[in-house]
């Protein structure tokens, strides 16, 4: 009785994956002139269709066996059973890897290649991204999809400032990241008032919004040209360019009487992503051991036991929102002095759902995941670029596997201590 | 007078894209009236559906068929089948699982869901958009032919009779059908139901199936109308629909064909009036209002807080 009723399943399921699967891989859509013609696919990937179909069939048919299997087996981590470590042992052991981390990270672009110190500035600017929304996500448990639009507001103010009023770098780097601290309060100051799923919906409009708006405001922001260039970050007045090109300037490399290199602009732009992005983790570190990070997780995890506490919704939510904004134009900033050119196409709903998925990954609310998540999404497609176009693929499968699997994150939250002082 | 035929003009056109917009809305409203989650990955579904119908069209097409109204079933047929059977698919693979946990988790789930479905159909039919053949051509002209004329082109009436053959079966089968009073009454309560005795899984997987069905038929009818599709098609397709199931509350499936309807002509009325490029801000412009002053909608019941 109960086996029929498993194969009836097993079989339904294997018929829908061909239905879902045959059409869209099997016949493909080209365009012949201005005919549409219809190919079918190679035989690799029909055996695959069919093998997907016999492996759900399969799967359907022993489930509930593969299932006790996988209960019964021992845990497959080697730290699951240890005594857990001592507090202060264990931020000892942190703190120094941490020191350790912070140096490796100092020293390694003198010895690297170009390309990948390139690479691992953009990797700063994606940590600092997911470090400012996982504030909004991961702590306050505002879902975000609009994240990009702050970066945007950073970037483009840069470009903007520059443009008509000849801002530095390091200028603009903080009316920037205001500007976008300010547009994230503006927003946020009506929408936090909304559910959760709601609050999705409408940051995600307002994304799209502030992009259609970069792309037809063409008299001020160029619409889809973008704007270009956009200066280098300059040290105390020293420019890495062989020539200067602002005046009162001079050059790195004849102030200290070296010789030219183009590497140390690269390296000067890592060197400056680096310590903002120490910058971005540490304050937000600061903030989650304070009272106000508390309250962002109490929030969270129950409003209605929050808010019977006496805790003010809005502003906590408004501070949580107006901080991630903040670090996103921070991110921004530097994301348009390291390209030297923007435009609305660096700013579509893709990125704000990459920045998510960091997020996600690491585990929401822990800043370590966080990073290590940042990390690896971005490089990992680098490494393979064979498998580069099945990027976003394996994002949205990842997405869907971490909610349904461990949805804590690869790396969980564990939440920072304070020792109270024991009264005299 | 030619400004009033202008005004037609451009209240013909909103009422077919919005009535299309309307087909789409019912899956998101009717998910979230039973299981209080966003489908975000409605969208998708029905940009599979038009993929769907484009190449049923196709093979009819190559195999020398060029009877009109067989080609039209036989396309339907097919894109509410695949489609059907994706919203099965991605409701056991992506929600189920996920169902009665923290809020955001089911939502993160449909977005990550929405990304594969978009990229899955990106890389075995590439990003180029496709063709799409206007079957239906020609249609009725009014007005002074020397100044404006008011056209409504049969593939718009195509779409306004489908719509209002769907709307009215979809009704038929929620209030007189033994599944249709079983969804009212999970989305009544879900518990409740489940120990009178419904099979509230069997329920929600029939939610997600009619869903996709009509978004199939909103696919297969808007792909016509707008002459091509791509990966990217049922991306803003799907904002504006869940616009439009909000804009009439959500969870109301009048309100949704109420909504569809309003969203459709308040865009053809900024693309005649102001610029087509600020109609998708105009409509986003529109949610977010509605979210702050009315997040009930306009037929939508209040939604108490309970403790």
């Amino acid at each position: 009785m109960m086996a029929a009723q498993n194969v009836k399943h097993a079989l339904f399921c294997a018929i829908i994956t061909l239905v879902i699967s045959y059409p869209i891989l099997g016949l493909k859509l080209e365009a012949a002139g201005i005919r549409v013609v219809l190919t079918g696919a190679d035989a690799s990937t029909l055996v695959a269709i069919v093998a997907a179909a016999v492996a759900v069939f399969v799967f359907q048919l022993f489930r509930d066996t593969i299932f006790k299997g996988l209960g019964r087996l021992p845990s497959f981590s080697p730290l699951a059973n240890r005594e857990p470590m001592s507090q202060e042992k264990r931020a000892r052991v942190e703190s120094i890897a941490l020191i350790l981390l912070l140096m490796a990270a100092l020293t390694w672009p003198f010895f690297a290649s170009r390309g990948s110190v390139d690479l691992a500035t953009l990797v700063l600017i994606y940590v600092m991204l997911a470090l400012g929304l996982n504030v909004v996500v991961g702590l306050a448990g505002l879902l975000d999809l609009g994240y990009v639009a702050f970066y945007a507001v950073g970037a483009y103010t840069f470009a903007l400032l520059h443009q008509y009023f000849d801002f530095t770098f390091w200028q603009a780097l903080f009316v920037g990241s205001g500007l976008a601290a300010f547009t994230g309060m503006l927003l946020g100051f009506p929408v936090l008032r909304l559910r959760g799923d709601y609050l999705a919906i409408v940051t995600l409009g307002f994304g799209e919004i502030i992009r259609i708006l970069l792309n037809n405001w063409t008299q001020l922001t160029g619409g889809p040209n973008g704007i270009g260039g956009i200066p280098d970050p300059t040290l105390f007045g020293m420019e890495f360019g062989r020539r200067v090109k602002e005046e009162g300037n001079i050059s790195f490399h004849e102030f200290f009487n070296i010789p030219y290199d183009s590497n140390h602009k690269i390296i000067f732009l890592y060197l400056i992503a680096l310590v903002l992005a120490t910058f971005t983790a540490l304050v937000i570190r600061r903030f989650m051991k304070m009272p106000v990070g508390r309250a962002w997780e109490a929030l969270r995890e129950d409003e209605i036991a929050a808010r019977s506490l006496g805790l003010n919704r809005t502003s906590i939510k408004l501070s949580a929102f107006t901080i991630g904004a903040f670090f996103a134009g921070f991110a921004g900033t530097v994301f348009a002095s390291k390209q030297g050119f923007i435009s609305p196409e660096s700013f579509v709903f893709l990125e704000s759902a990459i920045i998510l998925a960091i997020v996600v990954l690491g585990g929401m609310g822990s800043q370590l995941g966080v990073i290590l998540a940042a990390i690896a999404v971005t490089i990992l497609p680098e490494l393979a670029r064979e498998f580069s176009e099945y990027r976003m693929l394996i994002f949205g499968a990842a997405m869907v596997t971490m909610m349904v699997w461990r949805p804590q994150g690869l790396m969980p939250v564990r939440r920072i201590p304070i020792k109270l002082k024991k009264a005299e | 007078m030619p400004d009033f035929l202008y005004f037609l003009q451009q209240l013909i056109n909103g009422l077919a894209i919005g009535s299309a917009y309307a087909l789409i809305a019912i899956g998101y409203t009717m998910v979230y009236g039973i299981i209080g989650m966003i489908n975000f990955a409605h969208g998708e579904i029905y940009m599979i559906g038009a993929y769907t119908a484009l190449i049923a069209i196709t093979g009819l097409a190559t195999l020398g068929i060029a009877w009109l109204p067989l080609i039209l079933v036989v396309a339907l047929v097919c894109a509410v089948l695949v489609s059907s059977s994706m919203g099965w698919a991605v409701e056991r693979v992506a929600y189920r699982p996920v169902r009665g946990r923290h809020r955001l988790i089911p939502l993160i789930s449909a977005i990550g869901m929405s990304i594969f479905l978009q990229n899955y159909v990106h890389l075995a039919q590439g990003s180029r958009n496709v063709g799409f053949p206007a079957l239906i051509q020609g249609g009725f002209q009014f007005g002074d032919p020397d100044s404006f004329q008011t056209s409504i082109s049969y593939m718009q009436i195509t779409i306004f009779v489908a719509t209002l053959v769907c709307m009215s079966a979809l009704t038929l089968f929620i209030s007189h059908s033994r599944i249709g009073r079983a969804c009212r009454a999970v989305s009544q309560d879900l518990g409740m139901a489940n120990l009178l005795g419904i099979e509230t899984n069997r329920i929600i997987s029939a939610t997600f199936v009619i869903g996709a069905s009509l978004a199939a038929v909103a696919g297969l009818l808007l792909g016509m109308y707008y002459g091509s599709v791509d990966p990217l098609f049922g991306f803003i397709a799907g904002l504006k629909a869940f616009t439009a199931a909000v804009l009439g509350g959500i969870g109301s499936i009048p309100g949704a064909m109420l909504g569809g309807l309003i969203l459709g002509v308040s865009e053809s009325m900024t693309s005649g009036y102001l610029s087509g490029e600020y109609k998708d801000v105009v409509s986003f412009g529109l949610l977010i209002l509605i979210l702050l002053f009315k997040p009930t909608g306009l037929l939508g019941k209040p939604e108490v807080e309970k403790i």
